[in-house]
């Protein structure tokens, strides 16, 4: 009897060591411009070449501007990387979505979108949430710039077995909430190191509701509470997913792929470390009020109390947080107001994402107090589909900036940042402090979420519009 | 990457938990191609009053004087004492770099996030997990007068501290191993194409979609 994570990690060992330090063979490799440059070079130094080409797929999100695009990147030192991307993929023969290519976005948006993240796959990118594609049931993780040199010269990690977590959320996720409500719950249960040293593998009654959409914006976030891994099994709805996708497999092979994947999940009985047990119908609309996920509330509750912690080193956390995001213990979470709002990322930025906010949007518009509203799609293919459906102009009738993909204001790397002391509702995944900007003030929340706090001027309960 | 050897250093103490990447390398800084020369801009928001942008001179810039690097008890400091999860978040490199080009070699906390931890051992800085109770002394010791200094040797896995004592310490054998030769992990892994190779050719029989590209 083996868990999902068993028999992923036991598909992908080329050897083991006798501590137990295996070397794991990955099947795909996500690039993109901010932590590759340095692998390049090293690669380069060495006199190596990547192992297996085909392997890897490239993109650019974290740098690129996310408006006036004909101009180009205005900052040089973003620029340089971007080319250096470009070139280096050009030298090594990978495949790369540039920005005028419509598929290019959010690398966790664009490989399970183009069907470059396959079920049963080991997939690797240098970037903490690639535990995104553990939705789809591939083992995926987040590695640095010296593994990222590491896998393209051997097609190989040196990893040692996590310990396994299994969290069963039972029950129904209630009318008006979301994955990403979800899964703030699961992380202020749990905490933000709760995860550390596991793979998390969720399951139960709502994650099997969930959408791969829905399911990806879980595994996204497992990496806030600690862990590097977040898995799901696959079910129908993962093969449903993946099918016709332009990096599936077809015909035969595709018969014989889905025939596989029909073992992925974790076997009746199968031992785990850690079980957590969460209620689905108990969840309420989430959002964060401090500079840690795990400092989450529901939005019909207050801003807690550091008073009321036993914990000295975590009060002393919760007063630190409370400073910087100039809030007040006992403060009502619906009147607090943002300045601006943001709804993208690789957490939130998917189809539904958007429609979840459009659909809240529509008929009305952004509040004067807020002072920018960005609605900025995971990708080109995603931003099209959404002008299909006419959600852009949903989003442009009631006040909203409808921009192209990219990372944004999610970490700010490009011109779309908060100013120092600005709130903002974001749809991201990190409320870390200065993570928009420096001295900005995050709030993380859902996409319907976010654009109720657009249209009303504060956070409220969406159920209740 | 260097040999680590062992040494007798200057702690600071960060009395932190959550001390997440973003805040010890902010992501204005990760813009650049190289590999060196974070050190200045290492927990740039905490540490300077203005805005740091790639490219400033940072001895120009305005101290935060209530900063623990800028005491100057902890000036040279090769050991950062910090609380739990330590180095959560973002998976850059950039973080482990910052610690090692300011001159960290060593960080103590009670419980590291997963990836900064694998990061650090591939770049020469070797993190220790001790307990709460041990920490708490630690860093009662490091905020007297004077700088507490702690002699670090990897190869018997102990801490030395001033009075004589000593504290244990656990690595795992092969990252130990990796660090007092210095040892570059691809390299290590070549030796293995064979295996490689063989797994590969196995693959490609049993999962050819994934072999499509």
């Amino acid at each position: 009897m083996k868990t999902l994570y068993d028999k992923l990690w036991e598909a992908h060992v080329v050897r083991t060591e006798a501590d137990g330090t295996s070397l794991l063979y990955i099947d795909r490799h996500l690039v993109h411009e901010v932590t590759s440059p340095q692998a390049f070079e090293g690669l380069r130094l060495a006199g190596r070449k990547p192992w297996r080409t085909g392997a890897n797929l490239a993109t650019h999100d974290h740098n690129v501007p996310t408006q006036d695009r004909e101009k180009g990147i205005t900052d040089p030192v973003a620029r340089l990387q971007v080319e250096t991307l470009d070139k280096n993929c050009q030298e090594f023969g990978i495949t790369e979505f540039e920005m005028d290519d419509i598929r290019q976005g959010i690398v966790h948006v664009v490989s399970p979108e183009e069907g470059a993240t396959l079920p049963g796959m080991t997939l690797v990118c240098g970037d903490s949430h690639t535990a995104t594609h553990g939705a789809l049931g591939a083992l995926a993780f987040g590695i640095g710039t010296s593994e990222v040199e590491h896998v393209l010269a051997t097609q190989c990690l040196i990893q040692k077995k996590s310990k396994s977590m299994l969290i069963n959320v039972e029950g129904k996720l209630g009318q008006g909430v979301d994955a990403k409500d979800l899964v703030l719950a699961i992380i202020g249960e749990i905490g933000t190191a709760g995860g550390t040293g596991y793979a998390i593998e969720f399951a139960g009654e709502a994650i099997r509701n969930l959408s791969v959409e829905g399911r990806m914006t879980v595994c996204n976030m497992t990496i806030e509470a600690g862990a590097r891994v977040g898995l799901v099994a696959v079910d129908d709805t993962t093969i449903e997913y993946v099918k016709g996708r332009p990096y599936a497999p077809e015909g035969e092979i595709w018969g014989r792929a889905v025939d596989a994947w029909q073992d992925l999940h974790s076997d009746e009985g199968a031992y785990f470390d850690q079980v957590i047990t969460i209620d689905a119908t108990q969840i309420q609309p989430q959002m964060t009020w401090g500079t840690s996920p795990e400092m989450v509330v529901p939005v019909t509750g207050t801003v807690p109390d550091p008073a009321q912690e036993s914990d000295p080193v975590k009060a002393d956390g919760m007063r630190r947080a409370l400073e910087y995001m100039g809030l007040e213990a006992g403060t009502p979470c619906s009147e607090i107001r943002p300045d601006v709002v943001f709804i993208g990322s690789c957490t939130n930025s998917r189809i539904e994402d958007l429609r979840d906010a459009a659909a809240v949007a529509k008929g009305r518009k952004v509040a004067d107090s807020i002072k920018q509203a960005l609605v900025v799609p995971g990708s080109g293919l995603v931003k099209k589909q959404a002008e299909e459906e006419g959600l852009d102009k949903i989003f442009i009738e009631a006040g909203f900036e409808w921009r192209d993909p990219g990372c944004s204001m999610c970490l700010a790397m490009n011109a779309d940042r908060l100013e120092s002391g600005e709130r903002c509702a974001s749809t991201s995944n990190r409320n870390f402090e200065g993570r928009q900007g420096t001295g900005g003030r995050t709030h993380l929340v859902g996409p319907a979420m976010a654009a109720a706090a657009a249209v009303t001027g504060h956070f409220v309960d969406v159920r209740s519009l | 990457m260097d040999a680590f050897k062992t040494f007798t250093g200057i702690v600071a103490p960060l009395d932190r938990s959550n001390v997440d990447t973003d805040a010890i390398i902010p992501k204005q800084f990760l813009k650049s191609i190289k590999r060196t020369g974070f050190g200045p801009n290492l927990f740039d928001e905490w540490r300077y009053l203005d805005r740091g942008e790639p490219g400033m001179d940072c001895s120009d810039r305005p101290l935060n004087t209530d900063f623990v690097l800028n005491d100057a008890r902890y000036q040279g400091a090769q050991v950062l004492l910090a609380r739990d999860n330590f180095g959560c978040g973002s998976s850059r490199e950039h973080a482990p770099w910052a610690l090692e080009d300011y001159g960290f070699r060593v960080i103590i906390a009670p419980s590291f996030a997963d990836i900064f931890f694998n990061n650090c051992f591939k770049n020469g800085l070797l993190p220790i997990v001790l307990s709460n109770e041990i920490m708490d002394n630690l860093f009662q010791q490091a905020t007297g007068e004077q700088a507490l200094e702690l002699a670090i040797d990897l190869e018997t896995q102990t801490i030395g501290l001033p009075n004589g004592e000593s504290i244990g310490f656990e690595v795992g054998e092969f990252r130990k191993h990796c660090l007092l030769n210095g040892l570059d992990d691809i390299g290590l892994t070549l030796q293995h194409v064979d295996a490689i190779k063989s797994y590969e050719a196995a693959r490609q029989q049993s999962a050819p979609w994934l072999f499509t590209q």
